[in-house]
């Protein structure tokens, strides 16, 4: 008998996972076409009425708003910006990737706060999260698209599903954090005067890790953009598209100026919510 | 007035995983510290038993980790009780469910903290109010009882600040507003004075005291300072290694300790008679001297600069004239912004002693002065003060060697 060398397969891991794969699509189909419904409507909602606004209204909207938060300076930054994105001819898909990042920000807030809250009252949720969360921020975010085509087929919906659960763990994370750093002194002077549960994590907690807890909005708006781009290989709208069909072209300046306009929306997005962070 | 309000019985506390086995060690006859080398398991609080009557301020005392903090948290549940029972007003603490106890904390007992544990997020009135707003009274009243309270404190003029713009002594201020904006009938101070220092936490005391001649609630004051329990309290209670060793008025203490661990706090109010007046006076305090055109804003200026309430008037060749506070000059200056003598701002009552006295001599005049005492030498020079904590600490130290 001569030494094994590898040369041949032996566990056919790929075919397992097939098989797995598709029973879950064959079986649950239904479940996941009913998933999809909330983010492919409120999708279409926003990317519609952000491409259907005047852009100078949207200009003037996301100014307002900068200043509020940012100072003068970051909103002559946002209104160049976005002037220059339209004068690349790029205001419908950085329109469509706004609507993709904020469904994506929405869904994981409403599901990261939440899990966020309920990791930091309970050790033992937070030590069965914990490992979930670590594969889905080390998984590479281009792995994080299979299981979302397999599941999800392809498309901008697709794409958003797979923005919310790439960008998913920074907020529960920072939520997780900044209630457990909450002084237990506080707690307990609230406790003292009569403060239920629920009083306790909206009266104390809760104000008390905002800063925390706006820090991971931060973070997760930043991932969601860099995934939303990725996700045109799954056929995905938006800024991601110049770049792919660039890139598969050789066409250098169309994949350029799509990277362009999508670092630049990330510095907005950035610095508008640092400036909540510090509000 | 001697009504009973807190009744505590066979109470006991076990931190850790099997609180019975504990609790039998106990039973026979096993000491804190050999519970806890078997088990692990750390006893908070051994068969306490004890009753508070309502309009008294009950010190609690004892070295750190005697159990103090875990006796006052047992009293409105912070810490759950392991086994025996607290009567608030004939309520068995011990058996209310969730709203039940809710209900208590809102509405008979608060509580004041030794970090002051204001909430950071709001301003010094919304702190003030924050009992009132968990009990869901409407904002305009709870404002009202707020301000009030801050009133009380003698923080009218800070309602709109953030605590984190106060001193630690007007943050503790508000803390105490925080606990009778709630008009509770019990208010539990764990150290609550602790933090500050020296002279504002004796500003801190005389606060309290007359607050609760004016209104009289039931006070648990924990503290670790004999100088403060003394002052305050109208029975002490001495704890030690979760035991409640002694309780009784601080004559009865002083007259008659109860163990070798009591009389080590008191020892120092039994004098020895071996060091006298002048071997401990201190040169702690502001002096003023006094000359013909420095006047009492000079003074005033000096004493606030040196973050002192007191100062030590004398004149140029240091003969000790009298004292003066913070308070008397600014009278002075309001009555009379013209004047440059502010012997009129001298407080009444201030009796030098002697550098030779011996510290019995001086012991009444040390303990019933807010001031630190004066000490002249025989040329009625001024040699410095004695504070309390300086005679009691001095004494104390020379008996334990
Ligand atoms: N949560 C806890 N878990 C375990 N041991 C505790 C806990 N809280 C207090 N203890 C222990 O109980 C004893 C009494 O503590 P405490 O009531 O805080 O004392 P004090 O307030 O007099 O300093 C100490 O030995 C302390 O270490
Ligand atoms: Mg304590």
């Amino acid at each position: 008998m001569s030494w094994y060398t590898f040369e041949d397969k032996v566990l056919p891991m790929d075919e397992w996972i097939e098989t797995g794969v598709d029973w879950l699509v064959e079986n649950f189909r239904d479940f996941f076409q009913i998933i999809k419904i909330p983010v492919e409507k409120s999708l279409e909602g926003i990317d519609w009425a952000l491409n259907a606004t005047n852009p100078w209204i949207v200009i003037l909207l996301f100014a307002i708003v900068t200043l509020k938060y940012a100072g003068k300076i970051t909103t002559v930054f946002t209104i160049f910006t976005f002037v220059l994105v339209g004068l690349l001819g790029l205001w419908s898909q950085t329109m469509t990737t706004l609507a993709m990042v904020v469904v994506a920000v929405v869904f994981c807030s409403v599901v990261g706060i939440p899990l966020g809250i309920a990791s930091a009252r309970s050790d033992r949720f937070e030590a069965f999260l914990r490992p979930v969360l670590d594969t889905m921020q080390t998984t590479p975010s281009f792995v994080h698209l299979i299981p979302v085509v397999m599941l999800f087929s392809i498309g901008t919906v697709s794409g958003v599903i797979a923005t919310i659960i790439f960008a998913l763990p920074p907020i529960v994370r920072l939520t997780n954090l900044g209630i457990r750093q909450v002084h237990p002194e506080l707690v307990e002077a609230g406790e003292a005067f009569g403060a239920t549960s629920m009083q306790v994590l909206l009266r104390i907690q809760i104000p008390q890790a905002w800063p925390s807890i706006m820090a991971g909005l931060n973070q997760t708006i930043m991932m969601a953009i860099s995934m939303v781009v990725i996700a045109a290989l799954i056929g995905a709208g938006g800024l991601g598209v110049p770049v792919f069909q660039g890139l598969n072209n050789l066409d250098s300046g169309l994949a350029t100026i799509g990277g362009i306009g999508t670092v630049l929306l990330a510095m907005v997005l950035d610095r508008i919510t640092q400036g909540m962070v510090e509000k | 007035m001697s009504e009973e309000i807190i009744r505590v019985e066979n109470l006991f506390k076990v931190f850790g995983s099997n609180p019975e086995k504990a609790l039998k060690l106990l039973k026979q006859g096993l000491e804190k510290e050999e519970i806890f080398k078997k088990t692990g398991m750390t006893i908070g609080v051994q068969n306490a038993n004890f009753t508070i009557n309502a309009g008294e301020i009950f010190v609690v005392m004892g070295l750190s980790g005697s159990g103090k903090s875990t006796l006052v948290r047992m009293l409105n549940r912070l810490i759950e009780i392991t086994s025996g029972s607290v009567y608030i007003n004939g309520l068995d603490v011990a058996k209310l469910n969730a709203q039940e106890l809710t209900e208590l904390r809102r509405s008979q007992m608060s509580m004041v903290f030794q970090s002051f544990a204001l909430m950071p997020h709001l301003s010094v009135i919304e702190n003030a109010a924050f009992g009132l707003t968990l009990a869901k009274v409407e904002k305009p009243k709870r404002l009202d009882r707020a301000m009030e309270a801050l009133e009380q404190v003698g923080l009218e003029a800070w309602a709109e600040c953030m605590p984190d713009e106060m001193s630690g002594g007007m943050q503790q201020r508000v803390g105490l507003a925080r606990a009778l904006a709630v008009d509770p009938e019990i208010m539990l101070m764990d150290e609550a004075f602790s933090a500050l220092d020296p002279l504002i936490r004796t500003e801190m005391q005389d606060q309290l005291l007359s607050l609760q001649e004016k209104h009289q609630r039931t006070i648990v004051f924990i503290s670790h300072d004999l100088d403060e329990a003394m002052r305050i309290g109208d029975r002490i209670a001495i704890m030690e290694d979760g035991r409640i060793v002694q309780i009784g008025t601080p004559d009865e203490i002083l007259q008659n300790p109860a163990n070798e661990y009591v009389e080590a706090f008191f020892r120092g109010v039994d004098p020895t008679g071996i060091l006298n007046a002048g071997d401990i006076a201190r040169e702690t305090q502001t002096t003023v001297i006094k000359y013909p055109g420095k006047g009492p804003r000079a003074a005033l200026q000096r004493l606030i600069s040196h973050d002192r309430d007191f100062g030590y008037v004398l004149d140029k060749s240091k003969h000790f004239l009298g004292i003066v506070s913070t308070d008397s000059l600014r009278e002075l200056i309001n009555n009379n912004g013209k004047t440059n003598d502010f012997s009129e701002a001298f407080l009444d009552d201030v009796t030098p002693v002697n550098a030779l006295d011996s510290m019995q001599d001086i012991l009444n005049e040390v303990v019933t002065r807010p001031w630190p005492i004066p000490v002249l030498n025989e040329k009625k020079e001024y040699i410095g003060v004695i504070s309390k904590n300086i005679f009691l600490r001095t004494l104390q130290h020379n008996t334990n060697e």
